[in-house]
């Protein structure tokens, strides 16, 4: 991979889906692992496409247990190595995810949220949340991504990659069916030139060097005898994870630490209600605007603060309330009184958030 | 007949002795398997992957690169790591829980794509770590926990035939032999050629061992051999079923 | 801030308002604008009405779908009732005036305008029916000045240039639909 895939910045307008594959590429992903269904299905296409000519690989498998297990074996190669997903092939991505997850497997995941429960609809929700940040049986060691733009879906699909073999936790960029096949432009980059530098990858297995003679085998498990080693192992993964919170809990906000209703929406919802805080905020009303980019780990103290500080707090989203739940959790005993705008498996438009403030302000 | 040593080299002598039970065919399994990777010099190179039940006892057996997985999620695993990494021998271990019922769909697919990676199903006719159920090889009329009167084909299917299964649906190149634990010296060959079928890249190279559960079945060391060489066998039919050439030399030697 | 125009365009399966909606969307992204085009699409996206939604503004677009649009073009009946609720009094409603079977009830009453233009019928008599969304593209750049007419036949040029090379009527045809398609709303307006 000497060739930089992407020679210089460029402006380019395309769809979410294609955006991905670019990001992959662009972050020297080496294989994808995946198994069709929509609204992900053209992040396959994409990278089927460019793959070969950038010697990438693929592998097209027979469901998404088996896509998410070879995830877990590229890892385990020492690969940049990602699957992409949606509705139910996310409840079946939860098993592999969750053997990540106790195997500390730098997979990365690419989410495009569909209509639920069961097959619903191809077209559009936020309610893979729950199933994104907690699924598995397990205690949500996971990072997710929550993105809102064309141009986030490119950066943190390379974040992903970093976020997810820096801290060794399976990362997810939870994205959704209108971010999938919707055009918009963004810049399109290599990430040297922006001074962001790939994570170096490791091999779990397969080092150089015959175990037992010139090295200790790798002998990776996630079953445990005991109770009580099960529990040690756990501790050192929540320091781990609760070492790297701050360093990779992101917002973005506007005038939320003194505003006295907030608006708190995340992903391509956040979007419309931005849109409708800034007119708001033009118009003279007292309204703020707060988007976790982080749905796990969220950014607590800040969340915290906003809640301290505003009388009223709007979660708005097109779930009913898989975000609320985290950020109930995350504020609990602050001051704001919640409400909410829940439309599960609905597209919220800025003139509905906008009608929807107007009350309660 | 040459010298038979007590431990393969590849063996972990610190993870010894082993954690099966007594009579379990687990044990010489694994030796016919570490033996055929000490023959092939690939303890650099193999990747060992072990499933849920008792297979996973095994995650820390051999002094090779060893990932305990999912159940039935094996094949996957040890799939995704040949793919990423053509390099490594990849061995998937397993049951015939994990191969033949939760992990079915995996085998098939593997097989059919003729992945370049070896699978052994160590087939004892019912899941030994849960307590004895039915398994998808109990034999007909066989008693287990979940089939206490025997086993019942007309309701319950008959026993999966995993290599005759395999080597329908996997093209020319693939390897597939069922071994049984009672012909150690036929079943590490197996093995070995399974292994050297996937370092040639020829594709899936699957051996099925018969093995024994004293435990489960309630057998002493007479009817536990007795169980393996009678009625497993007359059902499961012993021998290579399908090798890379050997059509070639079959059709010499015939003409 | 410059309000984005928010653009629907509404069809049967097949008559080509998702390509319109894209070639817009490039012609504008080319010209360095923001541009956000998102179709409806579902299991049944092959059967039913399709519907584009364009926003077209200088800075960067909101949420991708709306609720009321600026201009909303229906070109059958089934997209016609389908489009009434991006209807608002500042929208500009736009329909197939061969649309059969269509009466004064079937329109929006609450839009700021509604005019038929004889898209189908120019596209039959005149030009080809395969260019009757090219002449729908003419008429919503001339119904909202969002993207010059130049840019939309850039945009045209770079998708279908290749069909071009071999038949140079076909550019001829195409470059015309959107002529027509502008003076349709020039004389509606």
């Amino acid at each position: 991979m000497a060739e930089k895939v992407i020679q210089e910045e460029k402006r380019v307008f395309m769809t979410g889906n294609e955006v991905v594959a670019w990001g992959a590429l662009a972050a020297n992903a080496e294989i994808m692992y995946g198994y069709p269904i929509t609204p992900q299905n053209e992040i396959m296409h994409y990278w089927t496409r460019l793959a070969p000519k950038n010697e990438r690989e693929f592998l097209q498998t027979e469901d998404e247990l088996s896509a998410g297990f070879t995830t877990n074996g590229g890892v385990m190669a020492g690969r940049r190595a990602f699957t992409a997903t949606a509705g139910p092939g996310n409840t079946l991505m939860q098993e592999p995810i969750s053997m990540a997850e106790a195997m500390r497997l730098p997979t990365v995941t690419i989410v495009q949220q569909r209509g639920g429960p069961s097959t619903a609809t191809v077209i559009y929700s936020q309610q893979e949340v729950t199933l994104t940040t907690l699924g598995g049986n397990g205690e949500g060691l996971r990072v997710v991504y929550s993105t809102a733009t064309h141009q986030e879906l490119f950066d943190y699909t390379i974040k992903a990659f970093n976020t997810a073999w820096k801290y060794r936790f399976p990362t997810f960029v939870l994205a959704d069916g209108y971010q999938a096949k919707m055009r918009e432009s963004l810049v399109m980059y290599d990430p040297a030139s922006k001074g962001i530098e790939m994570f170096p990858t490791e091999p779990f297995v397969g080092k150089e060097g015959t175990p037992g003679v010139d090295r200790e085998p790798g002998h990776f498990r996630n079953t445990y005898n005991v109770e009580e080693e099960l529990y040690d192992v756990l501790q050192e993964h929540f320091a781990d994870y609760n070492k790297m919170t701050p360093e990779v809990a992101e917002y973005k906000e506007i005038g939320s630490k003194e505003s006295k209703v907030v608006v708190i929406a995340h992903g391509v919802v956040a979007r419309g209600a931005k849109a409708a805080v800034e007119d708001l905020r033009a118009e003279g009303f007292n309204v703020g605007f707060f988007r976790p980019v982080t749905l796990r780990p969220l950014a607590v103290p800040e969340l915290r603060e906003v809640a301290n500080n505003a009388d009223k707090i709007l979660v708005v989203e097109s779930a009913n309330g898989q975000m609320d739940r985290l950020l109930k959790e995350a504020i609990y005993g602050c001051s704001a009184e919640m409400l909410s705008l829940f439309k599960p498996g609905v597209g919220i438009t800025a003139e509905e958030i906008e009608a929807r403030v107007r009350e309660i302000v | 007949m040459s010298v038979q040593l007590a431990m393969p080299n590849c063996w972990r002598m610190e993870s010894k002795p082993h954690k099966f039970c007594p009579g379990c065919g687990h044990g010489i399994v694994l030796k016919a398997l570490g033996q055929a990777i000490d023959e092939l010099g690939i303890q650099d190179r193999a990747v060992f992957g072990c499933d849920i039940g008792c297979s996973l006892l095994a995650w820390d057996f051999f002094n090779i690169d060893t990932i305990q997985t999912h159940h039935g999620r094996t094949n996957p695993v040890i799939t995704g790591i040949k793919r990423a990494n053509p390099n490594v021998i990849g061995v998937a271990y397993m049951g015939d829980g994990g191969g033949y019922a939760i992990g079915s769909q995996h085998l098939v697919n593997a097989a059919a794509r003729n992945e370049n990676i070896t699978a052994i199903v160590v087939n004892n006719t019912q899941y030994g770590m849960t307590g004895g159920q039915m398994a998808p090889t109990t034999l007909p009329g066989q008693k287990t926990e979940t089939s206490p009167y025997g086993r019942d084909v007309a309701k319950t299917g008959n026993p999966t035939l995993g290599p005759e299964m395999v080597s329908a649906i996997t093209p020319d190149g693939a390897y597939v032999a069922r071994g049984t634990v009672s012909n150690v010296k036929q079943l590490t060959k197996f093995i070995k050629n399974a292994l050297e079928n996937q370092m040639n890249g020829n594709g899936f190279s699957f051996v099925e061992a018969l093995s024994t559960c004293p435990t489960n079945w309630r057998t002493n060391a007479t009817d536990t051999w007795k169980f393996l060489e009678k009625e497993m066998s007359q059902y499961f039919t012993v021998g290579e079923l399908k090798a890379p050439g050997s059509q070639n030399e079959e059709g010499q030697a015939n003409g | 801030m410059g309000r984005a125009w928010k653009i629907a365009l509404a069809g049967e399966g097949g008559q080509g308002v998702q390509s319109v909606a894209q070639i817009l969307a490039e012609a504008a992204n080319e010209q360095g604008r923001e541009a956000l085009y998102i179709p409806n699409f579902g299991v049944e996206q092959r059967g039913g009405v399709s519907v584009a939604y364009l926003q077209i503004g200088d800075v960067a677009i909101g949420a991708p779908k709306f609720q009321t649009a600026d201009i909303v073009v229906a070109l059958s009946d089934r997209a016609i009732h389908r489009t009434r609720k991006y209807v608002g009094p500042e929208t500009v409603f736009v329909y197939d005036s061969g649309i059969e079977g269509i009466t004064d009830d079937d329109l929006p009453d609450n839009a700021k305008k509604v005019f038929g233009i004889p898209a189908l019928e120019v596209a039959k008599n005149e030009l080809h029916p395969r260019v009757f969304n090219v002449i729908i593209m003419g008429a919503v750049v001339k119904a909202t000045d969002v993207v010059p007419e130049e840019k939309v036949k850039e945009a045209i040029e770079k998708k279908l240039g290749y069909k071009f090379e071999q038949n140079p009527k076909l550019r001829e045809m195409n470059f015309k639909a959107i002529e027509r398609g502008a003076q349709l709303v020039a004389e509606a307006l």
